[in-house]
């Protein structure tokens, strides 16, 4: 079981998704640089956070021009699970893998820091057998991660019911003061129709391992591994 | 084209006096170019030269058995075991923090940065020490916002953690702000490199972002006072490209894996002028190098500009003769410049070649080695005895107990800073244990067991008052905080921010001050690593506070051993460690600033001998896991210190009943505010009280146990009671409050 992390010019969760991956979770995982076109032998791929082409235009605007997106296009459409965390989750809305977008966060400030999400579906390979309605301490630290998507696109993410994570309060509650940076719908993170393409702004990779706090973000990455391990069976 | 000539008055302009100028032209021979004068005014600064502290640094005890590199170079580096080694610098932006604070802040984030991965390390963890001018002064919250934010921006996106620091007010940084900026970075010890230019015949490597005409004299402008005209001085401020310098430091460390190099130094201050003549001078050599093929981002840069330029994210790199290709394979890979310079060679002069021509030819020990040193008078200001006079008695007595300590607590000084350390990635790389918020960041190594606690601290008030005591205090209490987190001091590093050094009480403070700092290392057997002198922190003759700011780095066997500020479990005990060292100290304390607007007396004495037993009696009591916790008595006396403890754990507050740990007879607002030196507040579960009571007594500090944690109130008996939760609201909301911003 392989897992490709792609880096991109300014990728920098890059090394933590691969210590989470590798040295917690226990699964081979590789680099990916940029300019590579196949994925081949890869089963999963990760589009770690980071600040691809320093963010100087859009978030993720540049990235998706790279000739690596092409194949990660293709590894969807496949059925292969990948999942973009914080600025890989605005690459996947750039390239279109995803519906929406991202704007700044409504305090105009940089947040890093624990939130709560609760999990709205187990249909993704991410979180396939964590319970719906289970909530995660898990960090964000992005400066656009307010998710903005028109009427009809919430309503149809709502109705497929491709949110995945909401922020929450620690009771589960998806409430106001739990959002922390204005997301539409207290959105942490959704899946494409068939739930194999999963983007999220906080980062699972951050906190794989009790002694960082909290080690609920390993769920996502034994998640993955059970749902390959049941593919390949 | 022609040059225009070099005159006495012009050199002036450049910031030479007279003297030096003369001296300019007995090294030369003859009249210096322009160039050439540009070259020697940005390496004779102060900022670069050292000239005014350079006496007095030799006092700094530099050496001892971990330190792999010491002062001089781009940052020190002190051996962690195992073959690994951290590398570690702290620097100041003041001068462009003020004038352009959001590029200001960026930019030292970016130079201290380069200065830790030139050598080879990978950047881990940054701290910043920050001071602004009152709250309620009209430029405060615009500066707060635009450093946090440059720091933030700059940072974040380089992707190297924020795990701690320090932000203080006072109105006597109202016209010069301090923004000190650290890193640290871990190495193997066989990939050290350094800023030398060794080999005659190897190729000078030029790589990184193309030169503007951005921050020419920057250096300069920092080895001045400012004026009405400040302002007019924002051209000078460089602008920061943290996408780029992440390619540059990916590339960096890419290049260093391999042996194609000899050395390397980045372009910070006086950029290509300053790293080709130090990496010359470090190897006793010289080189040659054609301006021609420098990358340049505007046309018709003349030398002279291309020289002086402080365009950020370049750097300078001698190879192996032979091995450029390799080196160009890798920065073409990040989509960098690259390109070959000039080369070394043997007769120790620095050639400049534009256009076919040489627009300069200086020795280089000319500009370094030979530099100007100067001995400035200094003398104690005749008001420093008035200074030091306080009579406690006549102090009123505060109506409210309860109140005085809230109102302490959530004043910029004590509240939470959430507002600020949020705005920074603290958990990017996945090593940060302690998160911003305790006395000291704790971070793991990977890989090994390690882990290592940063810290850094200066009470300017005590240095004011007694610039000696002052800066022992910042050392001792900078090892104290570490120690308090379970680790061993191994190392200090230092920005010195005073205010102009050819004023005679100025040059008082400082020498004053680094000889506390000195005997304050020497008895920790801490060496200082590297470091910083930033003078001329005045603004139309008025100057800040002396502020030998510290940053110290701490060495835990164990990582998972470490120890927090804050109590954990209702039920553990509480318990003084340092008890006899309580005495009532208002001097330069925080009650005193605050509630009676007074800055005056003298600093708490320290015992020396006292605090290295206490630092070694923190890690043992650490290294047993004894403690819960472990606070030291600072800012704001015992009362801040136990509120600290009960209300700044991350997931809510404690409550805790305890004894007045002073005799009765004293004023109760000064058993609660009084501050000290080497007095430390810990918890323990009960059934660990025998064990610390015997090592206390092992290492012969005095322990008094005060009581339990828990409940629903802080209460020193008979003196003090407020809700938990109450004091823990106050302190979140302060510092948005006080500074008017949005929390």
């Amino acid at each position: 079981m392989k897992t490709a992390v792609l880096v991109f010019p300014g990728s920098n969760c890059d090394h933590d998704a691969y210590h989470a991956l590798k040295h917690v979770v226990g699964v081979d995982a590789e680099f990916v640089w940029h300019k590579e076109s196949a994925l081949s032998g890869f089963e999963a791929v990760v589009i770690p956070g980071g600040f691809t082409y320093g963010d100087y235009l859009r978030t993720g605007a540049m990235a998706k021009l790279s000739p690596v997106m092409e194949a990660v296009r293709a590894f969807a459409a496949a059925g292969g699970p990948v999942i973009g965390i914080c600025n890989g989750f605005q690459i996947l809305l750039e390239a279109g893998l995803l519906p929406g977008a991202m704007i700044v966060n409504e305090s105009l400030r940089f947040v890093c820091d624990y939130v709560h999400l609760r999990t709205e579906t187990d249909r993704t390979p991410f979180t396939r057998g964590i319970p719906p309605g289970k909530v995660l301490k898990i960090p964000v630290a992005h400066y656009q991660g307010n998710y903005f998507a028109d009427g009809d696109t919430l309503s149809a993410l709502e109705a497929g019911g491709r949110v995945v994570f909401r922020y929450c309060d620690p009771s589960g509650e998806a409430t106001p003061s739990a959002n922390p940076n204005g997301s539409a719908g207290n959105i942490a993170g959704i899946c494409n129709e068939a739930g194999n393409v999963l983007g999220m702004m906080p980062h699972p990779e951050r906190c794989a391992e009790g002694v960082l706090g909290s080690a609920d973000g390993r769920l996502l990455f034994d998640a993955m591994v059970s749902w390959l391990k049941e593919r390949g069976r | 084209m022609r040059e225009i000539p070099v005159t006495p008055e012009l050199a002036k302009d450049h910031g030479l006096s007279g003297e030096e100028f003369a001296r300019i032209r007995a090294v030369l021979g003859r009249d210096p170019s322009l160039t050439e004068l540009g070259i020697f005014s940005v390496m004779w600064s102060e900022h670069c030269s050292y000239k005014s502290s350079r006496i007095h640094l030799r006092k700094f005890p530099t050496k001892g058995p971990r330190v792999l590199q010491g002062p001089g170079e781009n940052a020190g580096i002190v051996d962690i075991g195992d073959g690994l080694a951290v590398a570690f610098k702290m620097e100041s932006h003041n001068h462009p923090s003020f004038i352009e604070p959001y590029q200001g802040a960026a930019t030292g984030v970016g130079g201290i940065l380069r200065d830790v991965f030139t050598m080879g390390a990978r950047p881990i963890a940054s701290l910043d020490s920050l001071r602004f001018g009152r709250p309620d002064h009209p430029r405060t919250r615009y500066l707060v916002g635009g450093v946090v934010s440059g720091i933030a921006g700059y940072g974040n996106c380089i992707g190297v953690p924020t795990v701690g620091g320090e932000i203080y007010f006072d109105e006597c940084y109202d016209g010069n702000i301090l923004v000190n900026v650290f890193t640290l970075g871990v190495v193997r010890h066989e990939r050290i490199w350094r800023g030398t230019a060794s080999g005659v015949g190897n190729p000078v490597i030029y790589v990184g972002s193309k030169t503007g005409r951005d921050g020419i004299h920057g250096a300069t402008m920092a080895s001045g006072e400012f004026d009405e005209k400040s302002e007019e001085k924002r051209p000078t401020v460089q602008v920061g490209d943290p996408f780029t310098e992440k390619l540059l430091l990916e590339a960096c460390l890419e290049l260093m894996r391999t042996d194609a190099i000899v050395g390397v130094q980045d372009m910070g201050a006086a950029g290509l002028t300053s790293s080709s003549f130090e990496m010359a001078s470090r190897a006793g050599t010289g080189f040659v190098m054609d301006l021609d093929r420098v990358p340049q981002r505007e046309e018709g840069m003349t030398p002279y500009e291309l020289m002086l330029s402080e365009s950020q994210e370049r750097m300078l790199i001698v190879a192996k003769r032979g091995r450029e290709g390799e080196v160009r394979e890798i920065f073409e890979k990040w989509d960098l410049d690259v390109s070959v310079v000039g080369e070394v060679t043997g007769d120790g002069v620095g050639r400049i070649r534009w256009k076919g021509r040489t627009v300069a030819e200086i020795p280089v020990a000319a500009l370094t080695d030979q530099a100007p040193v100067y001995d400035r008078p200094a003398a104690r200001p005749a008001g420093q005895d008035a200074l030091q006079s306080l009579d406690p008695a006549a102090l009123p007595a505060p109506s409210d107990l309860s109140e005085t300590w809230v109102a302490l607590m959530s004043g910029p000084e004590m509240a939470d800073k959430r507002w600020v350390f949020r705005q920074y990635d603290h958990m990017i790389r996945t090593n940060t244990l302690v998160l911003p918020g305790s006395d000291a960041a704790v971070l793991r190594v990977k890989g090994t067991d390690k882990g290592i606690s940063l810290s850094v601290d200066c009470n300017s008030r005590y240095c004011y008052l007694d610039p000696f005591v002052g800066g022992m205090i910042a050392v001792c209490e900078s090892a104290r905080n570490v120690a308090c987190s379970g680790a061993e001091p191994v190392g200090v590093t230092d920005c010195l921010n005073f205010g102009n050094p050819e004023k005679t009480e100025i040059m008082w403070q400082f020498r004053s001050a680094i000889e506390g700092m000195a005997k304050a290392c020497e008895a920790l057997s801490v060496p200082v690593v590297s470091g910083n002198v930033s003078f001329y922190n005045e603004t139309m003759g008025k100057g800040i506070y002396p502020t030998p700011t510290v940053a110290m780095v701490g060495l835990l066997p164990d990582a998972g051993k470490h120890v927090v500020q804050w109590f954990s479990a209702d039920g553990d005990i509480v318990l003084l460690a340092g008890a006899d060292r309580l005495g009532v100290n208002l001097g330069g304390s925080l009650y005193l600033k605050e509630a009676h607007g007074r800055v005056a007396g003298t600093p708490p004495p320290v015992d020396l001998d006292h605090e290295r037993r206490l630092v070694a009696f923190l890690r043992e009591a650490a290294g047993e896991r004894l403690l819960a916790s472990a606070h030291d008595l600072a800012e704001g006396g015992f009362a801040c210190a136990l509120a600290e403890a009960c209300i700044t754990r991350p997931d809510g507050a404690t409550g805790a009943r305890v004894r007045n740990p002073y005799p009765e007879a004293v004023r109760p607002d000064f058993a609660m505010f009084s501050e000290c030196q080497g007095a430390v507040l810990l918890s323990c579960p009960p059934g660990n009280r025998d064990a610390l009571l015997s090592l206390a007594g092992r290492f012969r500090i005095t322990i008094k146990e005060l009581g339990t944690v828990g409940g629903e109130h802080i209460d020193i008996d008979g003196v003090a009671r407020i809700a938990a939760c109450e004091m823990r609201k106050a302190w979140r909301e302060g510092f948005a409050a006080a500074l008017g911003l949005e929390g």
